[in-house]
């Protein structure tokens, strides 16, 4: 556990940069996580953030991809084109919710 | 006095069933329900392909293994109407239940992936999540004399995590024996970063991949398969060409756990990963494969599961708060070809790590870490769990995991806020 600093402020992360406290967060906090990974956010992108949040905060648990396209209404194949490559991890850590249980 | 309802005569209803009947008050009565009267030893469907094991010995009827005080009905679970607490059946009957234990496990969806179950199915493209798959794909194996080998995992969470990788190192040992693995191009793709989800096994086992020259495709999200040029395609357009394609279908829940809202989007229930309590139910609990704990879908956690839910159960119905709390261990041979075999133990916690189990420093099992001992102790397990774990006796391990004989794991040397992914890499120029 150690702290970061984004936009100036102390943020909580984990070893992987994922933020360990969601109540940390904020749009400008998101904005520049996104740039850490290279990503611009555009209204699709926060459109999915948000479900994101909203989603853990209702569940206590990150979103896999599939319950951001059958719940959220985005399909998977945008989500692949906002959060290329890894969007599972992408979109949980620019929401700042921790990074969806790898299941073993 | 009361009513227990078990939901599937598997691994884990088997489990339940037996040891409670041991240690319920006698006014308690049990009923278990099930499709049909055949029970399959899963963890034989990997060796079947091979030839190790055939079909009849690793098939037994259910019922050889419900104990006595325990009624076994056979039928189709339609919806569990939880407001007044009974299990509908198709074809009208209904069951009710003071207690009710949902173990109908985890079935394989092909249809899911388009491409998958059409033309190519069972031609060029097999699975071995299932009796008459992996039969079917022990002749596809043995036909095969080149080309290229696809092993392959649609969606987490699976069965047996650590089977597909099983496979390709049995894989790549089987084609070897027969002296055709120059003629074999081997690639193993996953939707995972790597080669397993936790990482010191994941770096472990990637290296068994590497040194056994079998390619790696990671981050892999299969959308369809495309049957004319016989390829996988990803969602972020990837094309993997195949010959063979062996692949874990997509894993879902049973389908009335969806019809009676206890489900997630892929109908596994809803617990508390400590208690296995169903979410907003007090009388309601899954076991094994069926429900939705953030951990390997495996006998073994289904039996580590079961041991601490029995004693549960007793404080519950008995109105005290339930006192044991799950850990999520878990313990998996793992096959490397060869005679040889891996063993790693773990739980929600702690990854799998090196050293022995389950005595520190004498094991006789060596962790992450390849052995014939280990590659014995896997056959073994076959006559264990039949004559063992499914009566519901005591195996001497413990069901929580220990870090007895286990070496703790690096401090992961990490910048302070370095994301995950190398920012370089992705951004383009």
């Amino acid at each position: 556990m150690s702290t970061a600093t984004i936009v100036g402020r102390e943020i909580h992360v984990n070893d992987e940069g994922f933020m360990t406290d969601h109540t940390e967060w904020t749009e400008d906090v998101a904005r520049a996580l996104a740039a850490n990974i290279g990503i611009e956010l555009t209204d699709a992108h926060w459109e999915v953030l948000r479900f994101v949040r909203q989603d853990y905060d209702a569940q206590g648990e990150s979103p896999t991809l599939r319950r951001v396209a059958n719940v959220g209404g985005v399909p998977t194949k945008q989500l692949f084109t906002l959060f290329p490559k890894k969007p599972a991890k992408k979109m949980s850590y620019i929401a700042g919710v921790p990074k969806p249980v790898g299941c073993v | 006095m009361g009513k227990l309802l078990v939901l599937g005569a598997g691994t884990a209803g088997t489990m339940v069933a037996n040891k409670l009947r041991q240690q319920l008050p006698a006014d308690w009565t049990i009923t278990i329900v099930d499709q049909d009267d055949t029970h399959h030893y899963q963890p034989g469907y990997l060796l079947l392909p091979f030839g190790t094991y055939t079909p009849k010995q690793i098939v037994r009827r259910r019922s050889r293994f419900i104990g006595d005080g325990i009624d076994l009905r056979f039928g189709t679970v339609d919806r569990v109407d939880t407001e007044r607490s009974v299990v509908e059946m198709r074809g009208g009957e209904t069951l009710p239940y003071d207690q009710l234990v949902i173990a109908t496990g985890a079935g394989i969806h092909p249809e899911e992936t388009p491409g998958m179950m059409e033309e190519e199915w069972q031609r060029s493209i097999f699975d071995f999540y299932s009796l008459e798959g992996a039969t079917a794909l022990r002749d596809a194996l043995k036909a095969f004399t080149g080309g290229r080998l696809v092993v392959h995992i649609t969606e987490m969470p699976i069965k047996c995590p650590v089977a597909p990788l099983e496979f390709a190192f049995l894989a790549d040992d089987h084609f070897a024996e027969r002296g055709i693995r120059d003629a074999v191009d081997i690639t193993y793709v996953t939707p995972l970063d790597g080669a397993f989800t936790k990482p010191v096994a994941s770096t472990h086992l990637g290296g068994m991949l590497s040194e056994r020259n079998i390619n790696l495709e990671t981050d892999f999200m299969v959308e369809r398969i495309d049957t004319d040029t016989k390829a996988l395609v990803s969602y972020d357009e990837r094309e993997i060409p195949f010959d063979l394609l062996v692949t874990v279908p997509l894993h879902m829940g049973a389908p009335f756990v969806g019809r009676s809202g206890l489900g997630d989007e892929l109908r596994f229930v809803k617990v508390d990963k400590h208690t296995l309590q169903a979410v907003g139910h007090d009388n309601i609990f899954a076991l094994g494969d069926a429900s939705n704990i953030p951990a390997s879908k495996a006998g073994s956690v289904a039996h580590f599961a079961a041991e601490i839910f029995t004693e549960n159960f007793l404080d519950h119905i008995a109105g005290r708060p339930m006192a044991k709390s799950f850990d999520g261990h878990a313990n998996c041979f793992v096959e490397s070809g060869d005679g040889k075999g891996l063993l790693i133990d773990f739980n929600y916690d702690t990854q799998p790590l090196p050293g022995t189990y389950p005595l520190a420093g004498v094991g006789p099992f060596a962790l992450l870490e390849e052995s014939r001992l280990n590659h014995i102790g896997k056959l073994a397990f076959r006559w264990i769990y039949w004559h063992v774990l499914l009566p519901g006796r005591r195996l001497p391990v413990p069901a929580l995991m220990s870090m007895r004989g286990k070496v703790p794991a690096p401090e992961t040397p990490q910048t302070t806020g370095e994301p995950f992914a190398q920012p370089q890499k992705e951004r383009t120029p």
